[in-house]
């Protein structure tokens, strides 16, 4: 179905709602009122099959917006159902009633901004956490100085975490921050009465660094940087979705050359990290010798990312208007030699794998997603992607030479560890492929053309290496930035991971989180 | 299992000869600008981190502050020159090596106090069959109090705090800390804001700095090898 037939319908229905369709490129803008929110962004997830992506809040003029971001596939495009409120009034009613997937955007909003949600059940506690700061701090308000220094601080030592389980002898057992060997940052809750856990609650935001607040009022120069670096391990995704975005809202054209080889390096970073996903689940499961072949072959891919970009994490590369490097022909060749190598001994890894029992006994039916839970939780990337879910950017919304490319998205239905696992390997070879033809495709020409920075508002989709990623930009009159949000993969697997975890063994759980391929850092922002 | 043995003896020693030898595969290190005598204004105005500063006619590089954006090598009429090289850790004073016992074997602790995911990663792979660093007598150990040394990475955020310095005084004596990247060193990207520190060393007494954006599996080497007191032998 067409975006057009979207709009025909939802006219028909709801024929107070006003639309506009060219508000942004390739989407619509549904204004609704207080009431009319909760059934249309039903009716949209249920009825007509979009996929959430996120909620964005703004404070503009004294005014509310929250937009509700919900993406089709190919011609349905992207539909933002948006209400309005004064800014004195801060009660919403809550979607995630009806879309679940909405749940933790939500809390998030309460938490930063001190909109509350009605129908909500589990609001507080999120982000800023109860035991470090006081209630009535709303760091992404308008008047809030993100130089500040706040006062209304006040640690306490004795506040608790909400318990689930009462069962007798049931109790929590807590793991982190501080935990493992090296670790990211994040605190578990793991309930249970003895064996098997029962109840996960992952207590996320340790490393929260309000990047989206530090970006306001900046020049987009240095929101770059943040955009680059806030999860270091997806760089250039987040980079290059941050400049789309500000690309289309000056209306950049992108020379090819530098199309190309975006995606040549987009693709070099998924190959990177899929690589390094795989080695933390060998190494989980304690199978040493993969686990060391597959770093070797990641760090092998660092350092060709190093050689070829200057950066063994890409930084510093994507730049709104193209790149700022021009890597020339004849090293991108060679490069994808020394991958192809890398292919044919993972592939010789996998094949092995596939025949080691005691590695296929701790993943196979271990931490399963089911496809309705994936799809009501709006899980994205290769977990979604084994639990029957295609929701590749790449392939629903091509962005720079994605449709130009022929590639596969391995989808798998069991939805577990192995399925995840098999995900990863099949991407793997399908990156190598998209590299093989953007090296082919390169032309002679320029790599960066010049980017005026005009007012307004745009946001883009990027498939990183860990799923769909929504960057919303807005830019003021003075041609800085007036709010940024990033819309991260992880934020929406963490939210949906504790369904994979629940009812298995402590044993299996560092191996079910390292099948996720999960990071923290992109989480907490 | 079998296979498995066989095609680990298969892949062969693949380790690098630093430190006992000099190490400059392609592609190990971002590398950092390098300090020059004659530089225009407009070379200066372009870092975005304060991290080119004039030093008299020509300029000098706070490497503390360096994130490695290339912004004044690329895109520029007469870049910086810039260097390779990845042995940057600076160490406190003497009073910060080890006493002579720990120079075979040391513990270390890494807490992550905010960072990207980029300087963690450099961390693990020093435990890669490339770097390999428990030939040098280096391990990573799960808990504080077996911990000689602190590695921290990140910003140190404000939820952070409290359990940084946790891990720090639950460590044994002596100990001592070795904070690693931009972020570590001077806030980063991120600088001191209403979530987010200046860096390790407002909380923790630092005796070690890594600068990087993240610094390089080799830098943090060098950096271990600096506070046992064992880079003496080198150059």
């Amino acid at each position: 179905m067409k975006i057009q037939e979207v709009i025909e319908q939802a006219r028909s229905l709801w024929p107070d709602i006003s639309i506009n369709l060219n508000a942004y490129p390739g989407s619509a803008e549904f204004q609704c009122g207080y009431e009319q929110i909760p059934p249309v962004c039903d009716w949209l997830f249920h009825q007509k099959g979009y996929c959430f992506a996120g909620l964005i809040v703004e404070e503009n003029n004294r005014q509310w917006d929250l937009y509700y971001l919900f993406t089709g596939r190919k011609e349905q495009g992207c539909v933002l159902a948006r209400v309005s409120a004064p800014v004195e009034e801060r009660a919403f009613k809550s979607v995630s009633r009806y879309v679940h997937a909405a749940d933790w955007h939500e809390r998030e909003a309460e938490d930063l901004f001190g909109v509350t949600f009605e129908g909500h059940p589990r609001l507080g506690d999120f982000i800023l956490h109860d035991d470090v700061w006081e209630e009535g701090v709303e760091p992404m308000r308008r008047g809030f100085d993100p130089k500040d220094v706040i006062s209304m601080r006040n640690s306490r030592p004795n506040w608790r975490p909400k318990r689930i389980l009462t069962a007798p002898g049931a109790f929590i057992m807590p793991v982190g921050p501080v935990f493992s060997g090296e670790a990211e940052s994040v605190h578990f809750q793991l309930e249970t009465i003895g064996e098997e856990i029962l109840c996960v609650f992952p207590r996320l935001f340790f490393k929260y660094r309000g990047v989206e607040k530090a970006a306001e009022g900046r020049m987009y120069r240095d929101v770059l940087l943040l955009s680059e670096r806030f999860a270091g391990t997806a760089g250039f995704s987040h980079a290059l979705a941050f400049c789309m975005a500000v690309e289309r809202l000056c209306e950049v054209t992108v020379p090819e050359r530098a199309q190309v080889l975006r995606v040549f390096f987009a693709e070099m970073e998924r190959f990177r990290s899929h690589l390094g996903t795989i080695e933390a689940v060998c190494n989980s499961t304690g199978l040493v010798v993969a686990a060391n072949q597959m770093a070797i072959l990641e760090e092998e891919a660092l350092r060709l990312s190093g050689a070829l970009s200057g950066h063994r994490y890409l930084f510093g590369l994507a730049v709104p208007g193209g790149l700022s490097k021009n890597v020339d022909d004849t090293a991108c060749k060679q490069g994808l030699i020394k991958l192809q190598e890398i292919v044919r001994i993972v592939d010789g890894i996998e094949k092995l794998l596939s025949n080691t029992s005691s590695f296929l006994d701790r993943i196979e039916e271990v931490g399963t997603v089911t496809g309705d839970q994936a799809e009501n939780y709006g899980m994205v990337g290769p977990v979604a992607r084994g639990s029957r879910c295609n929701n590749d950017l790449r392939f629903l919304q091509p962005y720079c030479m994605y449709d130009k490319v022929d590639f596969d998205v391995p989808c798998e239905k069991e939805g577990d560890g192995y399925a995840r696992l098999r995900i990863l390997f099949a991407e793997l070879r399908e990156s190598f492929y998209i590299m093989e033809q953007a090296v082919d495709m390169l032309s002679k020409g320029d790599i960066v053309s010049p980017c005026e920075i005009r007012p307004g508002v745009s946001f883009t989709g990027v498939e990183t290496p860990r799923g769909a990623s929504w960057h919303w930009v807005r830019i003021n009159e003075e041609g800085k930035i007036d709010r940024y949000r990033i819309i991260s993969p992880s934020f929406a697997n963490w939210h949906g991971f504790h369904f994979a975890s629940e009812n298995f063994a402590f044993q299996d759980f560092p191996i079910i989180l390292a099948t996720f391929g999960l990071s923290v850092a992109e989480n907490d922002r | 299992m079998s296979r498995w043995v066989v095609k680990g003896l298969q892949t062969g020693i693949v380790t690098t000869p630093y430190p006992r030898e000099k190490e400059d595969t392609p592609g190990i290190t971002p590398g950092f600008p390098k300090e020059c005598a004659a530089v225009s204004e407009e070379l200066l105005s372009r870092c975005p981190t304060g991290a080119l500063v004039k030093k008299g006619n020509g300029v000098a590089i706070k490497h503390e502050r360096c994130v490695h954006c290339y912004r004044c090598v690329r895109g520029v009429e007469g870049p910086a020159l810039w260097e390779a090289g990845f042995e940057w850790a600076r160490i406190k004073g003497q009073s910060s090596v080890f006493p002579k016992a720990f120079r075979k074997s040391l513990h270390i602790r890494v807490v992550d106090a905010g960072d990207c995911g980029a300087c963690i990663n450099e961390v693990k792979l020093l435990n890669n069959p490339f770097y390999n660093m428990h030939r040098l007598g280096f391990f990573i150990t799960p808990t504080p109090r077996k911990a000689d040394l602190l590695i921290v990475v990140g910003p140190v955020t404000e939820h952070m705090k409290i359990p940084l310095l946790k891990a720090y005084e639950a460590m044994p004596a002596p100990k001592r800390v070795v904070a690693v990247g931009a972020c570590a060193l001077s806030g980063g990207v991120f600088g001191p804001g209403f979530v987010t520190g200046a860096g390790v060393s407002d909380i923790l007494p630092v005796d070690v700095e890594v600068p990087g954006c993240p610094p390089p599996p080799l830098a943090i080497l060098y950096a271990l090898l600096t506070v046992t007191g064992r880079n003496a032998t080198l150059s």
